[in-house]
């Protein structure tokens, strides 16, 4: 899509009218183009003006409480996570993300606070948005989950996906490129906030199918179950 | 319009000093207690509460129409706030701005989650969800000034816009709702939006001058 695709589609972004797989190929063209940042930025304080229509009660008094209890228990130093993992979009802090972020307004919660774990997570995203703004990338809607596999000419590829539960403990999603039968691991990851960003280590080619199972949070070398959710390039 | 601009002057509704003016932290501004916010300072996180956790969970629970839910909505919002703080630009948006999208995106995500949209959101009869009459005269007079610029807009960008943003419906799903093709319903909302955007500028302190008599444009 070019430019003008992606301006109009700034109203209803910043509205968060726009589904899972739209808002983030929106975001990642927003993270290249100064034009659209600023209209986002207006539109938002635009929007925002509506928060203040409805009447209701004060909140009970309870909730303060709570929030400040929750934040100060989340004080204490995060534990890194593995390297190997790889970190819901929007989770990690990314220049990228913090910049389109801030001009959008958005922040999804973020765990990790260490540099390592923005390094890579800013590597992983920045290979993911860099599939996803490739304008005749493939788009493949996913099978079990509210999502895509965006793929692009020369087969690299990224996951989108909307609304994924978050791994049991201990556990995480790993994406598998299969080909000939063969699966292959793509990347280990849990569910973002909302929506989750993963770009897949290793291509896609044209005939693969790319499935998702839930493994050890070390990673497997092979699927163990049921594809939680797959992916068949037509 | 006139008279609750001339009203709406005198209170700085962006930041609003509703609250104890013995508390710590009330003289400063919005971007200036986000960014104490960024260093762990928890009395500013209760500051910025303070200050918008009433509008944030009158917000959340038009979209989400369930108190628990709302008040989920609404602390997931404001720990967002907490752990990302340090990454808050005040050069490109209001603190306000950003808490409330926080608070907004939280709902959304609720309701479609939950599939739990249920009724009409409209802003023009709003529902006596609760009893509001211990609310600050700021947020009357904001609600009353953004009521007033939104009736101005047609009808079909309104409806476009508050089914968007109280129904938390999609694009896709407004226009499967409403029986309109998508452009129509894009476009309804950019105008309305655009629409909107000039309507409330056109009252703000800048456009005009202020003199002891009242506020001319």
């Amino acid at each position: 899509m070019e430019h003008n695709g992606f301006h109009e589609l700034t109203a209803a972004y910043a509205l968060n009218a726009l589904d899972g797989a739209e808002a983030s190929e929106y975001e990642a063209h927003l993270g290249r183009c100064e034009q659209c940042q600023e209209e986002l930025a207006s539109l938002q304080d635009t929007v925002t003006s509506l928060a203040y229509l409805p009447e209701a009660p004060a909140p009970p008094r309870s909730l303060r409480s709570r929030i400040l209890k929750e934040a100060r228990a989340e004080r204490a130093p995060v534990v890194a996570l593995r390297p190997r993992w790889t970190f819901p979009a929007l989770a990690g802090a990314t220049a990228l993300a913090a910049s389109v972020a801030i001009a959008l307004g958005i922040w999804a919660g973020s765990l990790s606070s260490s540099l390592a774990d923005e390094r890579q997570a800013r590597a992983e995203q920045e290979r993911a948005f860099a599939v996803l703004a490739e304008r005749d990338a493939a788009r493949i809607p996913l099978e079990g989950a509210d999502g895509i596999l965006v793929v692009s000419r020369t087969g690299d590829a990224a996951l989108i996906v909307s609304n994924l539960d978050p791994a049991p403990s201990g556990k995480a999603y790993e994406a598998w490129v299969i080909e000939n039968g063969r699966p292959l691991p793509a990347a280990l990851f849990d569910a973002g906030d909302g929506r989750t960003v993963v770009a897949l280590d290793r291509p896609v080619p044209g005939e693969a199918v790319v499935a998702v199972t839930l493994e050890d949070d070390e990673g497997a070398d092979q699927p163990s179950g049921r594809p939680v959710f797959t992916a068949t390039p037509a | 319009m006139g008279f609750i601009t001339v009203l709406a002057l005198t209170l700085p509704f962006s930041n609003p000093q509703t609250m104890r003016l013995r508390r710590e932290h009330a003289h400063l501004s919005d971007e200036a207690v986000v960014a104490l916010v960024a260093r762990s300072n928890d009395s500013a996180l209760a500051e910025l509460y303070d200050r918008h956790g009433r509008v944030a969970y009158g917000l959340a629970l038009r979209v989400v129409r369930d108190k628990a839910l709302a008040e989920d909505a609404v602390q997931d919002a404001f720990l967002d706030v907490w752990r990302s703080a340090a990454r808050f630009r005040p050069e490109r948006s209001k603190a306000s701005t950003w808490i409330l999208t926080l608070v907004h995106r939280r709902a959304v995500d609720l309701v479609r989650r939950e599939e739990r949209r249920r009724g009409e959101p409209l802003a023009s009869a709003p529902e006596p969800i609760g009893d509001a009459t211990d609310e600050a005269a700021w947020l009357g007079l904001e609600r009353a000034r953004v009521r007033e610029a939104l009736r101005q807009l047609p009808d079909q960008q309104r409806e476009a816009l508050e089914l968007a943003y109280f129904g938390g419906f999609t694009q896709a799903e407004l226009a499967e709702r409403l029986g309109e093709p998508l452009g129509t319903i894009k476009s309804r909302m950019f105008n309305g939006l655009a629409r909107l955007r000039e309507i409330l500028s056109d009252g703000m302190p800048e456009r005009g001058t202020w003199n002891t008599t009242g506020f001319t444009s």
